[in-house]
């Protein structure tokens, strides 16, 4: 990746950002926190990473992605909306009764969506299962799962790892949101366990880690799964909760609460600044 | 064949083995019961098709949800209380919300894990089930039933529930009944003037039983099989509200969310009218033979003859119900 082409792909993040607060705030509800975490890793896999086509969106060889915390629906819908899956308009009826863009996703409603999730630890089985069935259909397409690190703590999840190591599922990718907090608090301090390297790999994972906020690091981490042929790859993202509104930032009680009418003025003026920065104006 | 007793679970891998010759996209998978539910047949036959999830009964549904978005026609098989029970949320959310073309097989279902207790009998299965959209519920009664729900399950498009157990009765149809099964259909299996006894699973068969030893006395007793519990056949179960003075459901399910409901639920709002519930109180097995599970519960066919005539006789101390003889 070229450095214009990384300055780029900041700009559209910035931009994306300023679409999921103004959304949430339009909804009077939702997860800014969780969505401006991972946002960054699912601008990049969209532009970069999965094969996909929103003209084709039912291709049978498409690349899946499967967003198990499904809470950050509005990062994934603003960032279908950068891929041409959804209009930027339509961003604007998050949530809003008769929406098709629920608050968490459904893919019978959202065109790009492939899993209907939101109940944690339910997203990474079914990934494992579109895994399991390309495989079968001797598909070469891929299948991407993120998890948060929160979210790891429903047995669910330990299970599918089960599942994905056994069965060998090379062709699926999950990538962990780990910004550390979840409702309660941090991770840490609600129920966290330590050594998450060490636990995946003692599944049989391929654990790579990497800053969940620079393009150039997932971009290795990228293409680096591309090359393992006998496991499925797990990249632990460090994240930052909240990342790019700076009162937003690492505090567990913005994971799931909409901005007031002062505070979304604050957000997105420190969004409009931050892409004025990169822009050189 | 139709006289050997049988388990409505023995249909389910000689079922799946056929489809699986018929249709690649066939796929089982169970959680480390497959010589119980009897999906080993298919695993021995389709090694590639089969996953074995282990004890992770939560992770197989929603891998056989992901399964069914690349085409696949999954068919996940545990015991009932597993399924139903401990993944519930898992067919919820994973599965009936985004309605997707997942079979579960909930075998051992009722009392047909015997002495296993309490822990293994699924007696609120069909309950648990029943409230969620867009999900179909067969309790088949027999083996051919079982084997034809299974067999049209996989052509039928959404969410389906095959109920199954390890119980041993007589065959209650042959097999040309395979070809006429349809999903959502009752069956009238016996007709009657008086009483009719609406049954579900092995609890059609011992309606049967108990339909013939309420004609030697002279009470004509219909036995109606409904295997299809949801969408329940509406227009079969008004026909006979008209037709009947008494009804009965007997089910080897809790009184409370199964067949009686169902029945309940369309009849008190299209044609109010009093039925009589035969099926497992509000409270917990135990170890036990099925069949001694089943007598305490009232579900043999003897119990069920003696609730009828006990039925008749208070409503009317008069009736005599020996002048119904023709």
């Amino acid at each position: 990746m070229v450095v214009e082409e990384e300055l780029s792909l900041r700009e559209i993040a910035l931009k994306l950002r300023i679409y999921v607060v103004n959304s949430i705030f339009l909804a009077r509800s939702g997860h800014p926190g969780s969505s401006l975490s991972c946002l960054d890793i699912l601008l990049y896999l969209y532009k970069k990473v999965l094969r996909v086509d929103c003209n084709k969106a039912d291709l049978e060889n498409r690349d899946r992605f499967v967003l198990s915390k499904g809470h950050a629906a509005p990062a994934l819908y603003a960032v279908l909306a950068e891929a041409g899956f959804l209009n930027f308009e339509d961003l604007k009826s998050l949530r809003k009764f008769g929406s098709f863009l629920q608050g968490h996703p459904n893919m019978n409603s959202t065109k790009g969506v492939e899993m209907s999730t939101g109940s944690l630890g339910q997203g990474i089985s079914a990934a494992c299962g579109m895994a399991a069935g390309l495989k079968l259909n001797n598909s070469s397409a891929r299948v991407y799962c993120l998890l948060g690190d929160g979210e790891l703590q429903e047995g669910q999840v330990f299970e599918a790892l089960c599942f994905a190591c056994h069965n060998k599922l090379s062709n699926l990718t999950f990538i962990v949101d780990n910004n550390g907090l979840q409702i309660d608090g941090s991770i840490e301090e609600v129920a966290g366990f330590k050594n998450l390297e060490e636990k995946f790999k003692a599944f049989g994972l391929e654990v790579l880690n990497v800053d969940g906020h620079n393009f150039f690091e997932l971009e290795k981490a990228f293409e680096k799964v591309n090359m393992i042929k006998d496991k499925p790859t797990i990249i632990v993202a460090k994240t930052i909760k909240g990342k790019g509104v700076s009162f937003m930032e690492n505090k567990a009680a913005w994971h799931g609460k909409a901005p007031n009418e002062e505070e979304h003025k604050i957000a997105i003026n420190e969004l409009e600044q931050e892409i004025k920065k990169i822009k050189g104006e | 064949m139709k006289d050997r007793k049988m388990a409505t679970r023995d249909a389910v891998g000689h079922a799946l083995v056929e489809l699986g010759e018929e249709n690649k996209d066939v796929v089982v998978l169970d959680a480390d019961l497959s010589t119980s539910t009897k999906t080993a047949a298919f695993k021995e036959k389709f090694p590639s098709r089969f996953f074995d999830c282990g004890i992770a009964e939560a992770n197989m549904i929603g891998v056989a949800a992901g399964l069914s978005t690349t085409g696949k026609i999954p068919f996940a098989a545990s015991f009932a209380i597993f399924v139903a029970g401990r993944a519930f949320e898992q067919i919820r959310n994973s599965i009936c919300y985004p309605n997707l073309n997942v079979k579960i097989i909930g075998s051992h279902s009722g009392f047909s894990s015997s002495e296993d207790g309490a822990t293994h009998q699924a007696i609120e299965d069909i309950a648990i089930l029943r409230a969620v959209p867009d999900m179909t519920i067969i309790s088949p009664c027999d083996y051919f039933e079982t084997f034809a729900a299974i067999k049209k399950a996989a052509s039928f498009r959404g969410p389906v529930y095959i109920r199954t157990g390890k119980f041993l009765t007589s065959n209650v149809n042959g097999p040309e009944y395979i070809e006429n099964f349809e999903i959502g259909k009752g069956v009238v299996l016996k007709k009657g003037s008086v009483v009719c006894l609406i049954a579900t699973g092995v609890e059609v068969y011992f309606s049967l039983k108990a339909a013939e030893l309420l004609e030697e006395e002279g009470i004509k007793t219909a036995v109606v099989n409904i295997s299809t519990i949801k969408p329940l056949d509406e227009e079969l179960i008004l026909d006979i509200a008209k037709d009947f003075e008494f009804l009965f459901t007997v089910e080897e399910h809790s009184v409370i969310g199964g067949l009686y409901s169902a029945v309940c639920e369309l009849l008190c709002e299209k044609h109010p009218k009093m039925v009589h519930k035969i099926g497992i109180k509000d409270k917990f097995g135990e170890s036990a033979t099925t069949e001694e599970l089943l007598k305490n519960s009232g579900l043999d066919a003897h119990s069920i003859y003696n609730k009828v005539k006990q039925v008749i006789l208070n409503k009317d101390r008069n009736f005599n119900y020996f002048s119904l003889e023709s």
